[in-house]
């Protein structure tokens, strides 16, 4: 017998009110840790904020300097699309005939080995950036023992002081834990297609390589193009492996600033520069540069998918 | 002898998917199984040419040398950060985001549609957009060496909100939610009683997805817990390397320590982590 309706019981029984409390955690929170931040960085961006203090109004010059004088900024756009290229889009290139190969109905034991190709993913940065040092070690590493007894390469490479080699043992790692990841976002597509397609092809005599080119790489367009743009977003935004790989902040991107990606120099701007008004504009011209390649991803797979 | 030929070549072809990924998979292998070599080998025979490819006997001394013989870092305290914070970061997580996927999966009410994609949008910003400032926001709140500074921002997040929207849609019935209220359950006690217990499946994948994330969060930890002895064990492991000099045994038995109960769960639970981690980018 109820005798005494509470406050709290005359909003649970609230069937209009409820659905508002139920997302309202995600707007409190939106509103303090994400949207207050990136109102203060648009702010920021264009003031000469130090972190002592605020010098002034100005304008437009955080962003203007990055594309006249700036030539850490230059460096780290160049690294970051070179890093782009042979990290993250390389990585489909392998990942879409793995998906094609493990998808093979002939094939036992899949499920292993989907584990093992996957099991990088879980592994941390951290984690990757250590293990791989032995790997990339100038002296003792196994890859320049490889080089230097099979290629022939005398010393192999230093691949962690060189402009160069440093962005290919970056570009290493990503694929080694990126790979797993979107071959499983390929199988999911692959399974998509009808095998009545296959069949038919295979009466009209078409070969296996025909049938790929013709049949799956057109039906696994849309799922390309938007495994691209997690690939391309995520890619722009690259700074554990180079940070961690080069040391933080104090070396800037290492030897000639061949691991400086963007995201890499921003927050060395904020964080160890004290330039904070400069590292907001970075941080939007980012995001711009991002906002553009996903519009362009979108636009290109609406196209495919009518 | 046609048919003859053709059974061959297909022979050929198997044997040759069998041996492209038998190759693929011992590379990709090949990293973790060179950290535990690493992680056996003492200092004298660590660097030898050619390079190690066999277990050395020192895996106990390297594992010694790193919980009791170096003061870099507190390497226990950082472990137990670690699950503590990855812990409580799945709960209120998983809490959070089924409460709000619940709402935009089983009511009725103004602005639903216009809530749910303003949701989606926020996916769009990148979290380096706004770093800065919210670095200096949680300074000045004092939260910097806290842990909360790691769990609450992330508490409700978009991508757990809609993967909970995405199951409660499907899995959870409105007739059983009326009968529910009928019994004279309220709106919280059906979220508490019924929506909770039907949606473990969706909660299990999103605590996977949560608790892999945070784990192995670097940048967050980085920023926001720079005490060594408040900090994770990425921050912790970085730090360790950093100020290793030489000494690969201690910090690579550390390293694989930190990976191996994850990549021992995950061996055991694949299926369920595999589809959990992309469920994000399938579904969407």
């Amino acid at each position: 017998m109820k005798t005494k309706t509470t406050l709290w019981e005359s909003i649970g029984f609230n069937q209009k009110l409820a659905p508002y409390i139920f997302v309202s955690p995600f707007f409190i929170l939106f509103v303090i840790f994400g949207m207050y931040p990136l109102v203060y960085s648009i702010y920021m961006s264009f003031f000469d904020m130090r972190l002592v203090g605020n010098r002034g109004f100005v304008g437009l010059s955080n962003y203007t300097r990055l594309f006249t004088t700036d030539a850490f900024f230059a460096k780290s756009l160049i690294n970051t699309s070179l890093l782009l290229i042979f990290g993250s889009i390389l990585q489909h290139v392998f990942a879409i005939p793995l998906a094609i190969g493990v998808n093979s109905k002939r094939l036992k034991a899949r499920h292993l080995f989907k584990t093992l190709v996957f099991a990088p993913y879980i592994t941390s940065a951290v984690a990757t950036v250590i293990i791989f040092g032995m790997v990339f070690d100038h002296n003792h590493g196994v890859l320049n023992y490889l080089l230097e007894t099979v290629l022939q390469i005398e010393g192999g490479f230093r691949w962690t002081t060189q402009g160069g080699p440093i962005k290919a043992a970056i570009s290493i790692m990503l694929n080694w834990r990126f790979i797993g990841f979107n071959m499983v976002i390929y199988l999911a597509g692959l399974q998509g297609i009808p095998d009545e397609l296959y069949e038919s092809a295979e009466i009209d005599g078409a070969s296996t390589f025909q049938m790929h080119r013709l049949i799956t790489i057109p039906m696994l367009m849309p799922i390309i193009f938007f495994a691209l743009t997690l690939s391309i977003i995520g890619g722009f935004q690259l700074f554990d492996e180079p940070f961690i790989l080069m040391g933080g902040y104090e070396t800037i991107g290492g030897p000639d600033q061949g691991g400086l990606t963007v995201a890499y120099y921003l927050m060395f701007l904020g964080f160890a520069n004290g330039r904070l008004g400069r590292g907001a504009a970075v941080a939007w011209v980012l995001f711009l540069i991002i906002l553009l390649f996903t519009f362009i991803n979108r636009k290109v797979t609406n196209r495919l998918q009518r | 002898m046609k048919k003859y030929l053709n059974r061959l070549s297909s022979t050929g072809k198997y044997l040759l998917l069998y041996g492209t990924l038998l190759v693929f998979a011992a590379l990709f292998f090949f990293p973790f199984y060179y950290m535990f070599v690493i992680a056996s080998h003492p200092r004298a025979t660590m660097f030898s040419t050619p390079p190690n490819l066999w277990f050395g006997g020192a895996l106990w001394d390297n594992v010694h040398q790193l919980l009791f013989e170096q003061n870099q870092i507190p390497y226990l305290l950082n472990y137990f950060n670690s699950v503590a914070i990855a812990l409580l970061t799945v709960v209120t997580t998983v809490f959070f985001c089924t409460m709000g996927g619940f709402a935009l999966a089983k009511y009725d009410f103004r602005f639903k549609n216009f809530i749910f994609f303003f949701i989606l949008a926020t996916m769009a910003f990148p979290p380096f957009l706004n770093i800065i400032p919210f670095y200096r926001m949680m300074a000045a709140f004092g939260w910097i060496n806290k842990w909360r500074a790691l769990i609450v921002p992330g508490m409700a997040n978009a991508l757990g909100i809609f993967l909970m929207r995405q199951f409660l849609e499907e899995s959870i019935p409105r007739d059983l939610l009326d009968a529910a209220r009928i019994d004279g359950l309220n709106e919280f006690h059906i979220l508490m009683r019924v929506v909770f217990p039907l949606a473990k499946p969706a909660m299990g994948v999103l605590a996977i997805i949560v608790f892999v994330g945070q784990w192995n969060n670097f940048l967050g930890a980085f920023i926001l817990l720079p005490g060594i002895r408040r900090t994770t064990l990425p921050v912790a492991l970085n730090t360790l390397n950093a100020v290793s000099y030489g000494e690969f045994g201690m910090v690579y038995a550390g390293t694989a320590l930190t990976i191996l109960p994850l990549l021992l769960v995950f061996f055991f639970a694949s299926r369920q982590f595999i589809s959990g981690l992309t469920a994000g980018s399938i579904k969407g």
